[in-house]
């Protein structure tokens, strides 16, 4: 199994718009900016009557916000219309459904420059409602037992401790790492390390004459279920990615006419794929089939192995889900993340970086955004751009983004090249 | 054993009947629980019905809070959590079932490898009645 591109294709631009929770903002206006941000980082510029189609990923703003059809709507928004609008449909892995579609369309051809983006619109429902509208992502069975998000990667986590003797303690490890980066990303929803909030409860608590909490570090922190209250066992708040609204893109051309547009474009140079199967029909419960597909796709194309990438983003929705992508993708054995997480192998200065951005957990899941949203986080650490949060290895080339839709259904991994 | 189609509806109709079905290849002999109306394994459409006996062990569970609106009328919400889990069945397959009799406020009382019998919930009458299929401790 080894595919290749036609011809090479190259991102140069990206751009998102702030991840949160925006009462006053919807989608067409959060893609308006992260449209205007893109074009800003086209080194020598994009003029829109260039882009020759969209790819957009969205998963349900049907169900948050009552409004399908995305893909005209956002072309309309941009000023293309009437050049092809496309909408991909992954769950939360849409954006690099998009990515990869656009990609194919320039390597066989048909096109030369391409926009990949994404959007969802989730904070306008509750909590309860976000909750079911995220299950409609998973297998009919699932939602049947009564399975929420949190409730599926709940029971992964309790197969894979099981299985390998992990605990909670080691997913909060997770977390931890990913608040420690996201207090280094200016952009994330979540700015501030476990620490600073655990810090913060108690300075609140004070300053109201109220009941002064002590924790003795942030894991006493987040064994407190007053602090870090239960969801779906053992999955608690701090183990979950907030609900977000966000958009992405992504400017995409033909390897041959990159450099008109920069002198450092990323090279699409490994590109995988994979489906899956629910929990109930799953080969592992502990793994991903959809995962490991996509990575063997990925890394066939590329010639690279596991070792050869210098830091991933991964699809952290949940804390467990860190564990088992680090480990379906080859950077750790099975059963083994969770050891290697506790030694600080996946922190920005340890040997495999891991979610520089903060991860979803903190960076923010606007589900349809966040494949190009990882992506974006790719292009700043591989053109030096990331600022705090930069990856202290001198000479990075190779960065990769690992995307998951629903429970494993879909699953993407990309490998970018600055050469 | 029945000429029912073979597919989630009649599954469904089968758990409102206290049964566990599920389905056969009788050209490779796979077998699928909840059904499927092609073999996935060898792509032949020769199937038949096969009731599954109901017992097997947890291999994975949750205590879910955050109650989706579908699972409020059966009563459960953040003040009443439920257990979800997934079964290893003893003659092979696996379902995803509401974990019953279990204490979902002390998830530490569950374990996985626990062996577990089916049960059916019902609720409503006519038209209306409605069926989760669950499992209990053995």
């Amino acid at each position: 199994m080894k595919r290749q591109l036609g011809r090479g294709v190259a991102v140069v631009g990206v751009g998102k718009s702030p991840f949160g929770m925006f009462a006053d903002r919807d989608s067409k206006d959060l893609f308006a900016e992260a449209f205007t941000r893109m074009r800003a980082s086209v080194d020598r510029g994009i003029d829109p009557k260039d882009i020759e189609a969209l790819y957009l990923g969205n998963f349900s703003n049907d169900f948050f916000v009552r409004q399908s059809h995305w893909g005209p709507l956002t072309s309309d928004v941009i000023g293309i219309v009437p050049r092809a609008a496309t909408r991909t449909e992954g769950a939360c892995a849409s954006s690099s459904q998009a990515f990869r579609e656009g990609v194919l369309a320039i390597a066989s051809g048909f096109y030369d420059i391409v926009l990949v983006g994404g959007l969802e619109d989730m904070s306008k429902r509750t909590t309860e409602e976000v909750a079911e509208g995220l299950a409609l992502a998973a297998s009919p069975y699932e939602i049947s037992a009564g399975f929420t998000f949190p409730g599926v990667f709940g029971a992964i986590a309790t197969a894979y401790f099981a299985r390998y003797g992990a605990n909670r303690e080691h997913l909060m490890n997770v977390t931890i790492k990913s608040h420690d980066n996201a207090k280094l990303n200016p952009e994330a929803q979540f700015n501030v390390s476990v620490r600073d909030l655990m810090e913060a409860k108690i300075a609140g608590a004070q300053k109201k004459g109220k009941p002064v909490p002590h924790w003795d570090d942030e894991k006493a922190f987040l064994r407190d279920p007053a602090a870090n209250p239960p969801i779906a066992w053992p999955m608690h708040l701090f183990d979950c990615c907030p609900i977000s609204d966000g958009a992405a893109c992504a400017l995409l051309v033909a390897e041959e006419i990159a450099r008109s547009f920069t002198d450092t474009p990323l090279h699409v140079v490994g590109l995988g794929q994979g489906s899956g199967r629910g929990l109930h029909a799953a080969d592992e419960l502990t793994s991903f089939e959809a995962n490991r597909y996509a990575a063997k796709e990925a890394y066939a194309m590329s010639g690279l192995t596991p070792e050869d990438i210098q830091f991933a983003e991964v699809h952290d929705c949940f804390s467990i889900a860190e564990l088992i992508h680090i480990e379906d993708l080859g950077f750790f054995k099975p059963g083994q993340a969770y050891k290697a997480v506790e030694q600080g192998a996946t922190r920005l200065d340890g040997p495999m970086p891991i979610n520089t951005s903060g991860g979803l957990k903190c960076k923010g899941h606007p589900v349809g955004a966040t494949g190009i949203g990882q992506i974006c986080e790719v292009w700043a650490q591989l053109r030096g751009t990331a600022g705090a949060r930069q990856v202290p290895k001198p000479d990075l080339h190779f960065g990769a983004a690992q995307n998951l839709g629903g429970t494993g259904g879909t699953c993407t991994f990309t490998i970018l090249e600055r050469r | 054993m029945t000429d029912a189609r073979i597919n989630d509806i009649s599954f469904q109709r089968f758990l409102g009947e206290d049964r566990l079905m599920g389905c056969r290849c009788r050209a490779c002999g796979a077998q699928f629980v909840p059904p499927k109306p092609l073999c996935s394994r060898c792509h032949g459409d020769d199937l038949e019905w096969v009731e599954f006996e109901g017992r097997g062990t947890l291999a994975a569970f949750t205590c879910i809070r955050v109650v989706p609106p579908t699972m409020q009328p059966w009563g459960y919400g953040r003040d009443r959590p439920y257990c979800s889990g997934v079964i290893e069945l003893s003659g092979g397959g696996r379902v995803v079932a509401l974990i019953d009799e279990v204490d979902p406020t002390h998830p530490e009382t569950i374990a996985v490898g626990m062996p577990l019998t089916v049960k059916y919930l019902h609720q409503g009458e006519g038209p209306s009645r409605k069926t989760l299929l669950a499992f209990k401790p053995a």
